[in-house]
């Protein structure tokens, strides 16, 4: 179900392959390339830009734009389109983040593929709306209530807005689960050169759909691997959707503990068991450093910049991007920080993802942050005073 | 290379950056273009940010401007200390007043009351500074300059921008002949 993906038919609307264009729009850009038929949401700053851009967009491929009551509206809408067999998104900022936190669990139960784009702004609650922040990371990971895991990439660039929006659709149509694109304001609103994939680039990862006699359709029984195959609404597969711990069935079955254990272990170990497969990090080793960055979204662009300022200094220094935040590459953390004495973590928050790096490094190196809120991005100096003179120290919270 | 306009809401100064920033992409550069959100970009203090690099980009906090263009007292006061001292300044010279002797080179060009006479609008005087700026500046390329300049404008008003650019790069070569 769902219209065919039409690559020509997108770029048609998007014009040319290479623009000069913001990050939110870049987002837009890369729902299109991924597929993405359905978009709900509710403006708000610095995120609106992806709503206007789908408004005027969507419409022309055929596709849904709504714009819903709230933020809960939002997440719920976008959950209904996917079980119809699209590929369904919504974009938000912190206090609408925070709002959909009790669907994304439901998405995660129900194994709804949905893709959601959070445009971190300062917060907590309403904050500084217009400033870029790091501060929904741990928000991200356990902000839903209950065991879950889901997939969250963080783009640094205005290319990566395209191309890891596009990615997420695959992941989550791939994984069945909701995937979390982590820009912030800064991303979100400046403008850089992209260049938009081609048609040979471009090759949608489509979800298991049953084929099945459908009256032997078990609808969360995994068949092949951990995913269930998931059956489109109206093509005649019977499928109950809940939120409650349910077996394979679908069926309610709050009162059995091996069924709720199973469950949850599996819904947590489809993710957390393919860790290998989907890390994407970008590492940058120097040869006798002793001392090394680990960074993410727009603080990597600061962190490449004291790379490049310490090497003309002479200091080595290595450097590891994560572009999946999670789940966490924690093995490929772990690998960079063996010849490691310290790392240095910059974020745009007082000091979140750093606390995952430690945990991941069990004390073979020291882990030190450059935590920065306020609304102003690191500058790559003050990464490179870290280095040389030492971090902030990171404490348990 | 860091270049920043900066004015009042209304002036134009985000477009020019864009504008800029575009161009330098037709150049084959990297560039990148922020700019102000929200209310100030409606009236009040306003700035548009530009990087071009042909290496990668990677400090996206502008200090230590190359090129500041102030098309208001408030922006100018605002922002001439984050100009070099062997960076360029230049500045609306009918709203602008600047320091007796400022650091930098400083170049003014009455760009307003030019667009109001000439062009009958105002608002062209971004784009006759956009083309003052150039010329001195050589920032980017005339062609992509002047390509991106019909891309970018109303429709139906490129005609009256690009003859706003060229009237700009005009009144710099003026300038440079009796400096």
């Amino acid at each position: 179900m769902g219209d065919e993906f039409d690559y020509q038919r997108v770029m048609d609307i998007l014009g040319s392959r290479e623009q000069f264009t913001q990050g939110d729009v870049a987002c837009a850009y890369g729902a299109l390339l991924g597929g993405c038929t359905f978009f709900a949401g509710y403006p708000i700053t610095p995120a609106t830009e992806i709503a206007e851009s789908l408004a005027r967009l969507m419409p022309r491929i055929g596709g849904v734009c709504a714009q819903m009551e709230d933020e809960i509206a939002s997440i719920s809408a976008v959950i209904g389109a996917a079980w119809t067999g699209r590929r369904a998104m919504t974009a938000t900022s912190g206090p609408g983040f925070s709002l959909m936190q009790e669907n994304i669990g439901y998405a995660c139960m129900t194994e709804t593929p949905c893709v959601i784009i959070d445009v971190q702004r300062s917060g907590p609650s309403t904050g500084q709306p217009t400033e870029p922040a790091q501060g929904d990371m741990m928000q991200a990971r356990w902000g839903t209530h209950g065991d879950h895991a889901l997939i969250a990439l963080a783009p640094a660039s205005v290319q990566e807005c395209v191309d890891l929006t596009r990615l997420a659709f695959d992941l989550a149509e791939q994984y069945r689960t909701p995937v979390l694109v982590m820009t912030d304001g800064e991303v979100g609103h400046m403008r850089e050169k992209i260049a938009l994939p081609t048609a040979e680039q471009v090759t949608l990862r489509e979800r298991r759909r049953p084929t099945m006699p459908s009256d032997q359709f078990v609808p969360f029984r995994a068949v092949q691997g951990r995913v269930p195959e998931m059956a489109d609404f109206g093509t005649g597969y019977h499928t109950y959707v809940t939120g409650l711990t349910h077996d394979e069935r679908g069926l309610p079955a709050t009162d059995d503990a091996a069924v709720h254990t199973q469950l949850v272990a599996r819904l947590c170990g489809k993710i957390e068991d393919a860790v290998a497969e989907l890390t994407r990090v970008e590492i940058d080793n120097d040869e006798g450093a002793t001392v090394g960055l680990v960074s993410y979204g727009i603080s990597s662009r600061s962190a490449a910049g004291a790379v490049k300022l310490l090497r003309l200094q002479g200091v080595p220094v290595s450097h590891l991007r994560l572009v999946t935040v999670l789940p966490f590459p924690e093995q490929a953390v772990r690998e960079f920080a063996a010849p490691l004495e310290r790392i240095v973590v910059p974020e745009l928050n007082l000091g979140q993802i750093c606390h995952t790096v430690r945990e991941a490094v069990e004390g073979t190196a020291v882990v030190e942050k450059v935590a920065r809120i306020g609304g102003e991005i690191i500058q790559p100096a003050a990464i490179v005073r870290a280095v040389q003179e030492g971090g902030q120290p990171v404490r348990s919270g | 290379m860091r270049l920043r306009f900066a004015g009042f809401g209304g002036q134009g100064v985000v477009l020019c950056g864009f504008i800029f920033g575009k161009a330098a992409m037709l150049d084959g550069k990297n560039a990148i273009h922020t700019q102000s959100y929200g209310s100030a970009s409606r009236g009040g203090l306003t700035r548009s940010d530009v990087g071009i690099e042909d290496g990668e980009i990677y400090d996206l906090v502008f200090q230590d401007l190359d090129v500041l263009v102030t098309l208001s007292q408030q922006s100018y006061n605002a922002f001439r200390a984050d100009l070099r001292d062997d960076g360029l300044l230049f500045y609306e010279s009918d709203l602008v007043v600047v320091d007796e002797q400022p650091a930098a080179r400083a170049c003014g060009a009455a760009v307003t009351d030019i667009a109001f006479k000439q062009f009958g609008r105002k608002i062209m005087a971004n784009m006759i500074m956009v083309g003052f700026v150039n010329e001195i500046a050589h920032l980017v390329t005339d062609e992509s300059l002047a390509a991106t300049i019909a891309d970018n404008v109303p429709a139906g008003t490129e005609a009256k921008n690009i003859a706003a650019f060229e009237e700009g790069r005009r009144l710099a070569r003026v300038a440079q002949e009796t400096s």
